[in-house]
């Protein structure tokens, strides 16, 4: 990870609006997915491939890369944009999403499109394929980061606990970057299966915490550098980001967890977006 | 007769035949798995004993990681695992793993065409006093239906080593049904295992019936037909110890020669074995068929030979289902 000057840091905020427009832009012509999720990652998503993570658009499959794990499959719009952005495979392609013969699967699926990692999609699994892969990593060796991203909702889920206090138990060098958006798609978090306190119960099952806003990105690459120098246990980024971000009749509104824009909404929210672009 | 080119065991109609349990055959083969190959590791899900994965846990410790009472998590955990490299073997009654995480197997194991093996145990009603919740009845029919996946049912322990002996060596996802209660040893080691092919165990001049028999009841099978020889009714017995993919040549072939079938599992007759013969030869060669098997019930506490005679798969049934099947030519 390089250093973050205030240029980069510019750089980063005009990649991440242009990423929210090819994520409104892929929705709209795909005609279904989810809209919230992947606007409310699309910072998170810009700091992981354009400064964190150790990998190479080129050769996707270099052995020492850093692995991210999405776990949340749905929001895997944000990832194919910030994918093609970072030079992956070409934009024009995020106009196949959902549509037949695209390697952009609804759901992302780890053989159709070189650097995914991992398929996902059913929920609270990504967790637990994250920990395997560094449990592989440690047995050879290896000295690469294996990160995750889990949805808050997804904590819901058997498996996602199962996961947290497996690596509790063995100690894996893991990095969960969980989306604390508070929506899923029939509500509230807190009001469909109440999640708190995550702080405590991620402390209580043997995790270091670390609480940033997953809106700021500087503040995030922040609580990354301070994740990575915590060894002898897994360690929890608890970001709280807004979901919908950036465009105002989606924020924080639940209803846009599970569907895209209109035409005429669309439009609507590139011009908020194109706004952002030019003000910020 | 007994079938002189495969080397079974000549002791296999002794009152004093030698019995294992299948699940002791798959231990032994972990080991030696472990000692050829260092990305091999095991999971287990509390289940180290009665799985038999404690001899590689002693062995390995460092490739061994108990995963408690959790089988999603372990199932995933062996799919990164496999990204990683590794050539994980997953241990758990059948019931949990592949029961319980069942959709975890399919999204991460089966769909990435990850190398993970998946080892069920207590398979079928002769698990016994535990009852029907132990008893994996519906493994077969919810493996079988995966893309890309091989699925392997030895008929005793000493082809359970040699079934989990080759998954080591296949790349991607195999399904390995093994039993709790000791059964008799069928075959030899000098028994050549022939992956994805039947082998007819039992030959007569004229046969009249097919007999395909999986896992450890193909002894059951055996018994009838040397029975039935005597009361001067033929039949062919075949092993079918690859379920997936198909031999569907070898299939047709001994269906050709007789034009009747039995099929005998300790399996629901939905589904499993029966289920695979009868797709098979409605596609090809409609034959008639009639499936010993569990009759869409669960079964209960009770010792095996109890519980297979209640339920309608022991050596008589057997019998009575050849006779049956012959009268409907």
């Amino acid at each position: 990870m390089g250093e973050l000057s205030e240029e980069k840091l510019k750089d980063l905020e005009v990649k991440a609006n242009k990423i929210r427009q090819l994520i409104i832009e892929m929705l709209v012509e795909a005609g279904s997915g989810h809209s919230a999720g992947p606007l409310g990652m699309a910072d998170i998503f810009t700091a992981f491939y354009f400064h964190i993570l150790n990998h190479d658009p080129k050769n996707p499959d270099m052995p020492d890369r850093d692995r991210l794990i999405l776990s949340n499959g749905h929001i895997v719009p944000v990832r194919y944009a910030t994918m093609a952005l970072a030079g992956y495979f070409p934009i024009e392609e995020l106009k196949t999403l959902r549509k037949i013969n695209s390697r952009l699967q609804g759901h992302p699926h780890a053989a159709s499109l070189p650097g995914l990692e991992t398929t996902s999609g059913p929920l609270g699994e990504g967790l637990s394929q994250a920990i395997g892969i560094a449990l592989a990593a440690k047995l050879d060796g290896k000295k690469f980061q294996v990160y995750c991203i889990t949805s808050d909702g997804e904590h819901q889920e058997g498996n996602t606990w199962e996961a947290i206090m497996f690596a509790g138990k063995y100690k894996v060098n893991i990095i969960n970057v969980i989306d604390r958006n508070n929506i899923q798609i029939d509500g509230n978090t807190e009001n469909i299966m109440p999640l708190e306190p995550l702080k405590e119960k991620y402390e209580a099952f043997n995790w270091h915490v670390v609480e940033v806003d997953g809106n700021d990105i500087k503040a995030f690459i922040e609580a990354v550098e301070e994740a990575k120098k915590i060894i002898d246990k897994p360690v929890f980024i608890l970001t709280n980001t807004v979901p919908g971000k950036g465009v105002s009749f989606m924020e924080n509104d639940y209803t846009w967890h599970g569907k895209p824009p209109t035409k005429e909404e669309a439009e609507k929210a590139m011009t908020e977006l194109k706004q952002l672009a030019t003000s910020g | 007769m007994l079938n002189p080119h495969l080397n079974l065991s000549p002791k296999i109609f002794d009152q004093d035949v030698e019995k294992k349990a299948t699940r002791d055959g798959f231990g032994k083969a972990l080991v030696e798995l472990g000692e050829a190959n260092k990305d091999v590791v095991v999971l287990t899900g509390d289940l180290s004993e009665s799985t038999r994965t404690d001899g590689f846990a002693k062995k390995f410790p460092e490739r061994f990681f108990e995963c408690g009472v959790a089988e999603q998590n372990m199932a995933a955990i062996a799919a990164g695992l496999s990204e990683g490299g590794k050539i994980p073997f997953i241990s758990s009654y059948a019931t949990f793993s592949p029961g319980k995480n069942w959709e975890t197997i399919r999204t991460t194991i089966i769909y990435n065409q990850a190398n993970v093996k998946i080892a069920g145990h207590h398979a079928g009603i002769m698990t016994g006093p535990d009852g029907a919740t132990h008893q994996a009845t519906e493994d077969i029919a919810i493996t079988r239906p995966w893309p890309g996946i091989i699925v392997f049912v030895p008929c005793d322990a000493v082809e359970a080593k040699k079934t989990t002996i080759e998954a080591g060596r296949i790349k991607g996802p195999v399904y390995l049904r093994y039993s709790r209660d000791k059964s008799p040893i069928i075959t030899t080691e000098e028994t050549p295992f022939e992956s994805g092919k039947v082998q007819t165990f039992w030959t007569s001049e004229s046969p009249q019936v097919s007999i395909f028999a999986t896992g450890y009841i193909l002894y059951h099978a055996l018994l009838a037909a040397k029975e039935l020889e005597e009361e001067g009714i033929k039949t062919l017995v075949l092993n079918v110890a690859t379920i997936k993919p198909a031999d569907e040549k070898g299939i047709l072939s001994a269906v050709k020669e007789t034009g009747a079938v039995v099929t005998v599992e300790d399996h629901q007759v939905a589904g499993g074995l029966g289920g695979l013969i009868a797709e098979i030869l409605a596609k090809n060669m409609p034959a008639p068929i009639e499936f010993i098997g569990l009759q869409d019930t669960f079964a209960e506490s009770g010792k095996p030979d109890e519980l297979i005679e209640k339920y309608g798969m022991g050596k008589n049934s057997i019998k009575e289902a050849v006779k049956k099947v012959i009268s409907r030519k």
